[in-house]
């Protein structure tokens, strides 16, 4: 319970920043134009914590975590692997993940949140995919570790 | 429906079965929508006619579910229907019953038989890999255990046994955003089997009576998360000698609403089917998840 107060009231703060905190870009990666630039994947990635929070198959596993920071990392991340002008400032998947034991079902029920927070932000079925081929190269760097 | 591990006391076990019996009713599983395929006429997780290497339902890897799933295809002198359900443990394992009746509705008069039926029970393990997640797709290997009902017609026809069992190796991938930014699905399974039409016509017969490897294959587009188009080829073996057996076609539609519930339609090819040729129809198939 606590976490879910601490996280809307962080989001809340960073919804009101996060249009500060785009920057221009003059990229022409249509995937990253596709997901709204970096302000449309700030958007994306609050939905996301939203329902990461509201999910009893995950959001154990980010307990205890900056919401800021994270909301700062995953959005840059996604910015990034979708060919934006952003670097994933976060330390290595593959640390990040260690001793989390992430299955199957946690990674799957991560991914459905994803596709269900950027259909709510109206990005294309796509663009959606495209987006998640590239993310689903990082499953082997999150399950099982 | 999820396990619950690690919790202990009475008082945190009764919470845990009420969130149990609560996330039954709501809750299919984690997998991703639609990436359970749907119920083959022989009752595992496939498409129509060709079993994927994907496991029934939507059951992940701390989780089971399961399927029950009525279909009829309605070709120019048959009928088949068919009832089946499956069971999938943790995404691992799933455990499949069906019944097929095949009625006979234009040579029923002539033979004095309404209709061919058989049991069949299937169990599907998957090796490895995920269909979705892996490089080189999902892989998994099965067995259908066939049992005829009317073994008459088939004996009288020259089949040699009334029961059967067909092994398969399947693997099935997903390729996202490759066709038209959608998501495409293809399968392949080799099957080894002695079954005639299979196994409505019983197995083995005069012609041949031993195991063939037979290739099957299927295509799958996602339109969206709710829309899949695709296509289905099965070779089939030819033992009789009364009449010739064709490979199986069909170009289907399924509809998932939710992963409660998809709706399958398709158009099938069946063929020569004892002596009636160019057997074509509709099919369709109801699927619930749970």
């Amino acid at each position: 319970m606590t976490l879910r107060m601490g996280t809307i009231i962080l989001l809340t703060t960073l919804a009101l920043l996060t249009g500060c905190a785009t920057r221009d870009t003059a990229s022409g990666d249509a995937l990253y134009q596709d997901l709204g630039e970096r302000a449309g994947i700030a958007n994306i990635v609050e939905d996301l914590l939203y329902r990461i929070v509201e999910d009893e198959r995950i959001a154990f596993q980010f307990q205890g975590i900056d919401v800021v920071q994270f909301h700062t990392n995953l959005t840059d991340q996604i910015c990034e692997i979708s060919g934006g002008p952003c670097t994933y400032g976060g330390r290595p998947m593959t640390e990040v993940h260690t001793d989390m034991n992430v299955t199957e079902t946690q990674f799957n029920a991560l991914a459905e949140q994803l596709v269900l927070a950027m259909e709510d932000n109206g990005v294309s079925t796509s663009a959606q995919n495209r987006l998640l081929d590239r993310l689903v190269e990082l499953h082997p760097q999150i399950t099982h570790r | 429906m999820r396990d619950h591990p690690g919790r202990t006391g009475p008082t945190l076990a009764i919470a845990a079965t009420l969130t149990l019996s609560t996330s039954a009713l709501a809750d299919p599983g984690s997998r991703l929508w639609a990436t359970g395929g749907v119920t083959t006429i022989e009752g595992s997780a496939g498409g129509g006619l060709v079993p994927w290497a994907v496991l029934a339902g939507y059951a992940s890897d701390q989780e089971w579910g399961g399927t029950v799933t009525l279909s009829r295809a309605k070709v120019d002198d048959f009928t088949l229907d068919v009832a089946g359900a499956a069971v999938n443990w943790h995404n691992r394992i799933e455990v499949s019953i069906a019944r097929q009746t095949l009625d006979l509705d234009t040579l029923g008069a002539t033979l004095g038989e309404d209709e061919l039926s058989q049991d069949i029970f299937g169990i599907k393990a998957r090796l490895f890999g995920d269909v979705l997640y892996s490089d080189y797709g999902q892989w998994s290997v099965g067995l259908q255990h066939k049992r005829q009902r009317d073994f008459d017609i088939p004996e009288a026809v020259g089949a040699e046994d009334d029961q059967g069992t067909d092994v398969y190796l399947s693997a099935s991938k997903l390729f996202f955003a490759a066709v038209f930014d959608r998501n495409l699905l293809v399968n392949a399974t080799l099957r080894g089997t002695r079954a005639n039409q299979g196994g409505l016509l019983g197995f083995g017969g005069d012609r041949n009576d031993d195991y063939e490897a037979m290739l099957e294959t299927s295509a799958g587009l996602l339109l969206n998360r709710s829309w899949i188009i695709g296509a289905e080829y099965r070779q089939k073996p030819d033992n009789l000698g009364f009449a010739t057996e064709d490979d199986w076609w069909d170009a289907f539609v399924v509809w998932v609403p939710d992963r409660r519930l998809s709706v399958t339609a398709a158009w099938t090819n069946l063929g020569n089917i004892a002596g009636l040729e160019d057997q074509r129809g509709p099919y369709l198939s109801l699927q619930g998840s749970f």
